[in-house]
């Protein structure tokens, strides 16, 4: 019945993309320079710093934060993760995955509090959040690749595509979880809208904030090997590496880094929340 | 003077509130207006006026509009219609701004569910108003310490809310309230979630605040015998509108309708009304003078077929009383002075004494019981058929009330 009335919404969506590729190349790559120039000096950074004084500052912060069975538990993970050759790697990916957050951060706590403080804006952002969630990152993997061409910049951007919805619905329902009392007594006693904000509802969100970006941190984790195979570095390479050649060994190495690095990051993060 | 003003003011929650204004010009009431339009009325054509210095209960059951009229004195509620005025101004023309500056100025408030911030201490959250008013930090603490120490809670500042009991997290609220130093405190049921014993003791603090530092207080509640407690007026809501708003007394003494009078089923009225409410000047009273005035006060008496006559001085007070008998007694003796026909052991009790108080006075002396104000002056009297006819009639009120 469709076969004669096709909608050619992939010839539309081509020409769309080839028209943005051929005229406007340049400012999508006017866009890419902040998140190099974060996103260098972290893994330069990371990277230049001695192996010790990276494991010393998290098991000091996995002490802090949660106690002594976490500090070993850093220490131990980060030690294995040397021994299996992929200190490099996992700092780059550590780098990656902070980069995006840093971002998402800044990007996702305003959107979420704008959400979380207008119906109307909350659901105009409903389903685009779902599409960023749902959409296989294939799909958007070759126009990224095309706007911005290959590398750890790319690598980024699709991760960020991924990560952000989490910690603008937990922004969102943070805010929306404050006591109406709460903001009717500020407001009683003379707050403005910008106070009851930063002085009621934010503090008041601020754990549901934490579950966002925790949640945040680990979606942009899981984006690691995607990310590889647009040209990133970090631990998903030798994961695709290890595919392409059919080195299972390999890709099992780059699979244990990246998930000592995710049992890591969810615990120190989680328990930075509870504090 | 009039503090606070309020002008047919009216609240119409729902989409289309015009049109349930319609209705209520119609004279339709609340339940008439909610089962043709499916809005419900908070407030209808709400005037009255609360003087400097009060304390102003506004009473009704749940859902009558007391929450919902107390929220638009300072528009956390926006009134549909109607006229707010605080000191001649008029809060329902102000912008946000001014609104905002009217808030942190005039009027704190201190809420039912406390609403205290569980993010900061003691300290911080009576320090609240003074914050968002940007006030510097030395005179927030100087401020927020003061306001502890009135309601009893030094020593207990950087505590955190959750860590105190309900009575407790209240006076943080009621601190929080008086750290700012309002003219006007608006108090949202503010006892209500308080066990019974912990809630009289925080009246009886109110009422000693009161004393100190005399603010126009606006608070709502449920519960009748907290409003006779603290209330100097009282207005009674039903159905969003103001039925009745008057002193405990009058409203004990008039009942405008039988929901008002449901409200005081149970209620003792000797507990509610003083030697002033029941006093009549139905004696004879005697001007003492220098001289002669024995002679003259008998002639007073017996022209008055009373027993008993009641000796003033030039300012009015009360001197003493004498009876027939004892001016026959002091004129046989001729004596000089009218003290000398004075009855031993008389006393006047003071106008603010509730019945029953005054009540083994009243029964155990022969006379009619003379009552004075609190600046000693004459008012009148209390006699034994006058106090009991009073407690029949308020009783008869009651149960008539009872048997429909």
């Amino acid at each position: 019945m469709f076969e004669e009335s096709v909608i050619p919404v992939d010839v539309w969506v081509s020409q769309f993309v080839d028209m943005l590729v051929d005229n406007h190349r340049d400012i999508f790559q006017a866009m890419k320079w902040p998140i190099e120039y974060l996103l260098n000096g972290l893994d330069m950074g990371l990277n230049s710093l001695h192996p010790f004084i990276v494991i010393a500052v998290f098991a000091l912060a996995a002490w802090k934060f949660s106690g002594i069975r976490l500090a070993v538990f850093s220490v131990a993970s980060m030690v294995l993760v040397g021994l299996l050759g992929l200190w490099e790697d996992s700092m780059t990916t550590l780098a990656m995955v902070l980069a995006s957050v840093i971002i998402c951060t800044l990007m996702g706590v305003p959107l979420g509090i704008l959400a979380g403080r207008s119906d109307r804006f909350e659901a105009g952002m409903r389903p685009v959040l779902d599409a960023m969630q749902t959409t296989p990152a294939f799909v958007y993997l070759v126009p990224i690749v095309m706007l911005f061409s290959v590398g750890n910049v790319a690598g980024v951007l699709a991760t960020i595509i991924f990560a952000l919805p989490p910690i603008v619905r937990l922004t969102s329902l943070g805010i929306r979880q404050v006591h109406p009392e709460l903001v009717e007594a500020a407001q009683a006693f003379g707050a403005t809208n910008w106070q009851v904000l930063r002085k009621v509802q934010i503090p008041q969100a601020l754990p549901t904030i934490l579950a966002g970006l925790n949640q945040t941190i680990m979606m942009a984790l899981s984006m690691v090997v995607i990310a590889a195979l647009i040209g990133a570095g970090g631990l998903g390479s030798p994961v695709v590496r290890g595919l392409n050649t059919l080195d299972i060994g390999g890709a099992v190495v780059g699979g244990l880094g990246i998930v000592l690095m995710a049992i890591l990051l969810d615990r120190l993060t989680q328990s930075m929340a509870r504090k | 003077m009039d503090k606070i003003r309020i002008e047919n003011l009216y609240k119409i929650f729902g989409p289309k509130p015009g049109n349930a204004m319609k209705m209520l010009a119609q004279g339709l009431d609340k339940k008439a207006v909610q089962e043709k339009t499916d809005m419900t009325v908070g407030v209808d054509n709400a005037s009255f006026s609360i003087q400097a210095g009060e304390i102003f209960v506004i009473m009704g059951l749940s859902g009558s509009g007391k929450s919902t009229l107390v929220r638009m004195l300072n528009r956390l509620i926006e009134p549909t219609a109607g006229k707010v005025f605080v000191d001649d101004q008029e809060v329902t023309a102000m912008n946000p701004k001014e609104l905002v500056a009217f808030r942190r100025r005039n009027m704190s408030m201190v809420f039912q569910s406390f609403a205290l911030m569980p993010h900061l201490n003691v300290l911080e959250n009576a320090a609240f108003g003074l914050e968002l008013a940007n006030a510097d930090k030395a005179k927030q603490t100087e401020r927020a310490m003061e306001a502890l120490e009135q309601v009893g809670l030094a020593g207990w500042e950087n505590s955190y809310p959750p860590q105190l009991s309900g009575g407790m997290q209240q006076r943080v609220g009621l601190a929080r309230g008086l750290a700012v130093d309002p003219d006007i405190l608006l108090m949202d049921e503010a006892f209500s979630a308080l066990d019974p014993l912990i809630r009289t003791e925080m009246q009886d603090e109110l009422l000693n605040l009161q004393e100190e530092h005399q603010r126009t207080i606006v608070f709502i509640s449920h519960d009748l015998d907290e409003a006779l407690r603290i209330g100097d007026r009282i207005a009674i809501m039903e159905g969003g509108r103001i039925i009745q708003v008057g002193t405990p007394e009058e409203i004990l003494q008039n009942p405008a309708n039988d929901y008002v009078r449901a409200f005081f089923r149970g209620v003792d009225p000797s507990n509610v009304l003083s030697a002033g409410d029941i006093v009549r000047d139905s004696y004879p009273t005697i001007i003492r003078t220098k001289t002669g005035s024995l002679r003259a006060a008998h002639e007073i008496l017996s022209g008055s077929e009373r027993d008993y006559g009641y000796i003033l001085n030039a300012k009015r007070q009360f001197q003493g009383i004498v009876s027939s008998d004892t001016l026959n007694d002091a004129l046989d003796a001729e004596a000089k002075s009218l003290d000398m026909a004075f009855l031993p052991n008389t006393r006047a009790v003071d106008a603010s004494m509730s019945m029953q108080d005054i009540l083994p006075i009243v029964a155990s002396n022969p006379w009619p019981v003379p009552v004075v104000d609190e600046s000693g002056r004459y008012k009148g009297v209390v006699s034994k058929n006058r106090f009991l006819r009073t407690l029949h009639r308020t009783e008869k009120a009651r149960n008539g009330h009872a048997q429909k």
